[in-house]
Order: C-alpha cells, then structure tokens, then sequence
C-alpha cells in the first residue's frame, strides 16, 4: 500500500529549532501536514485529540519524556498500533534497549540527515 | 593543646601548694632531700591520674587540631565562597549565552534557507533539484545545536553540582572559612589568569545584558 503523503505526522521536541529541522526535513521528503508538540504530556493529548499516522518524538523531555509518551501510546487501546520513531541524543545501549521494550519502531541518533530519517521512515511506514 | 595547658597548671600549682605545705610545716627552708620527696610525691601523684599513654594521646590531639587549622586556613585562603558567588555563575551565564546564540544563528540559517526553498520553485527543474538538495544538506548540518545545546545543558548541571558540594564543604568548614573573606568583582574574576594590565581589557565576548550595541559604539567614536 502506498505511503499517504498527506498523512498527520506528529513530531515531538523541547527545542523548536529541531522541531523546525524535523518538519523542514520532512517536507523536503513530501510529506505535507506536519504537527508539532514540545513535550510528551502535550503530545499524548493532541494524538487523543487528532488523527495521525506517525509519531517522531525525542526522548529527553520534561514533564514527560518520549518514552513515557511511548509506552502511554502502547497502554492506549486506538493509539497503540501508532508507529513511533525515537530521534534522540541519548546513544547509549540501554536507551535503545529500553525504547524497544517499550514498543519503538525505531531509533534515530541526533545527529542525523535526510537520507537517515528516510531510510527509517521506509521501514516503519513503507516505501514512498 | 587545652588539656596539656590544664595539665601543666595542674602540676605547677600541686607543686606550690605542697612547697607551701612544707614551708609551714617547719617554719624552715627546705632541703635538697625535701624538695626532692615532694616532686616526686608531685610525680608519682601525676602518673596516678596521667598516664603517659594519655599524654601522648593528648599530644596527637594537639597535632590533629593543628592540622586541621591549618587545612582551615587553606581553604579559606582560596576563597571557596567565591566559587558559588561569582565563578560558577559567571560560567552558567556564558554557556547558557552559547546555546541562546547558537540556537538564534540556526533559526537564521533556516530562515534563509526557507526563502531559498521558495526562489528554488521559480527556477528551472535541475537547478531547482540542486537547490533543494543544498538546502537540505544545511538543514543536516543545523542539527548541532540541538546536540551542542544538550552537551552544554550537561556541562552546567556538573557546574551546579560542583557548587553545591563546594557549598556543603564551605558550611562543614565553619564559620573560619568566611572570615575575611573578599569577593571578587567581575573585573577580578577576569584577571585571574595573571597580571599582565591588558588582560582586563581581553574578556572576550560579554552576555547580551552586559553588551553595549554598534549604535553605541559609533555614537562613542564619534564623540556623541
């Protein structure tokens, strides 16, 4: 099935410019509606609110963090199959770890570029 | 040291008290045989209450506490007071300037990277394809200052920690540690590093707040 490029598409971060770096990014890969929310608890409230197909969050956020965001998405019965893709600093092997016991479709490390981000939307959401 | 002083003083004044003792006993001065007895009366009276273990016990006290007087002194002498009040404020300040400019330079670069996505859509389709992809490729590179920006975050909560332990050390220490104390100013804070007199001039770039705009520095050259 082919990737619907208009889908809602929410992405998560306490720093605007990387939210700005994020959306820019995914433009230029054709996606066309593109939310944003700065923390995990605003986020959880616009997916219940909304209707998206993809989550792209950060992890190192307060009051709560991405994956506090995600295993609130995977407690949630509608929000649990949401594809969710963690961007963030924290490179350790535990973090990765933790974030695919938590139900993460996968992990990108900051920094990244376009063709790193496109790869891992084509294996989570499909070739586009 | 106390207790050797209260032992000394104990010791002169039993010897007094029986020299008195001994002079009003006889009404005559006393004789080498005399003096003697009493002293070691005096002695042996002094090994029954202070051993010589206790003694060297009370002198190893007295090197503790002068030992710890000392490292008192040291402390003081390098002011740990100023660590809190002036050194590790000034450093948070300017790290938190880094991230605040670097995040401004960056929202700047996209800026005109969102006008050149704009004028990429007017020109003809290679070039349009080449422009996007540059475009995008600086979009890539402004990625640092969310990194730079965290490893900094990093830097000051170790700074803060530093702070509070050398706080805890500070209060530990007592009330020696704050007498005469100096802070310093800021213009102290910049000459740290010796004595040539330009290096207060050489304080590099200064917090927003502290700055005096171009506009300023033209009225001043030109004597407004």
């Amino acid at each position: 099935m082919p990737v619907d490029m208009n889908m809602n598409i929410l992405i998560v971060d306490d720093y605007k410019t990387m939210l700005r770096i994020i959306e820019n990014l995914l433009k230029q890969l054709g996606f066309k509606n593109i939310f944003q929310a700065t923390d995990g608890s605003m986020a959880l409230k616009m997916l219940r609110e909304g209707n998206y197909g993809l989550v792209i969050s950060d992890w190192n956020m307060l009051p709560m963090t991405g994956l506090q965001l995600l295993k609130e998405i995977r407690a949630d019965a509608k929000l649990k199959p949401m594809p969710f893709i963690m961007i963030t600093a924290e490179s350790k092997t535990e973090n990765v770890v933790a974030a695919k016991e938590a139900g993460v479709n996968n992990y990108i490390v900051k920094p990244f570029n376009a063709e790193t981000l496109k790869q891992k939307l084509v294996t989570v959401i499909g070739t586009f | 040291m106390g207790d050797t002083l209260q032992c000394k003083d104990y010791l002169s004044n039993r010897l007094k008290q029986e020299i008195k003792a001994a002079h009003e006993a006889i009404k005559n001065p006393l004789s080498p045989e005399e003096v003697a007895g009493i002293v070691r009366q005096v002695i042996e009276s002094m090994e029954g209450d202070i051993s010589p273990s206790d003694l060297k016990f009370y002198s190893e006290l007295e090197e503790l506490a002068r030992y710890i007087r000392q490292a008192k002194h040291d402390i003081a002498s390098i002011k740990p007071k100023d660590i809190s009040t002036d050194y590790i404020p000034t450093a948070t300040d300017e790290l938190d300037a880094v991230v605040g400019a670097t995040e401004d330079a960056t929202n700047k670069i996209m800026d005109e990277c969102d006008k050149l996505t704009l004028l990429a859509d007017l020109c003809v389709e290679d070039v349009k394809n080449k422009l996007t992809e540059c475009v995008t490729h600086v979009f890539e590179a402004c990625n640092f200052q969310d990194v730079t920006g965290q490893r900094i975050t990093k830097v000051v909560e170790t700074l803060k920690h530093i702070d509070s332990r050398v706080e805890a050390l500070v209060h530990a220490m007592g009330d020696e540690i704050h007498r005469g104390e100096g802070g310093t100013n800021g213009h102290q804070l910049h000459n740290i590093h010796g004595a040539n007199p330009e290096k207060g001039l050489l304080n590099g770039p200064q917090l927003p707040q502290n700055a005096i705009s171009q506009d300023d520095i033209d009225r001043l050259l030109s004597g407004e």
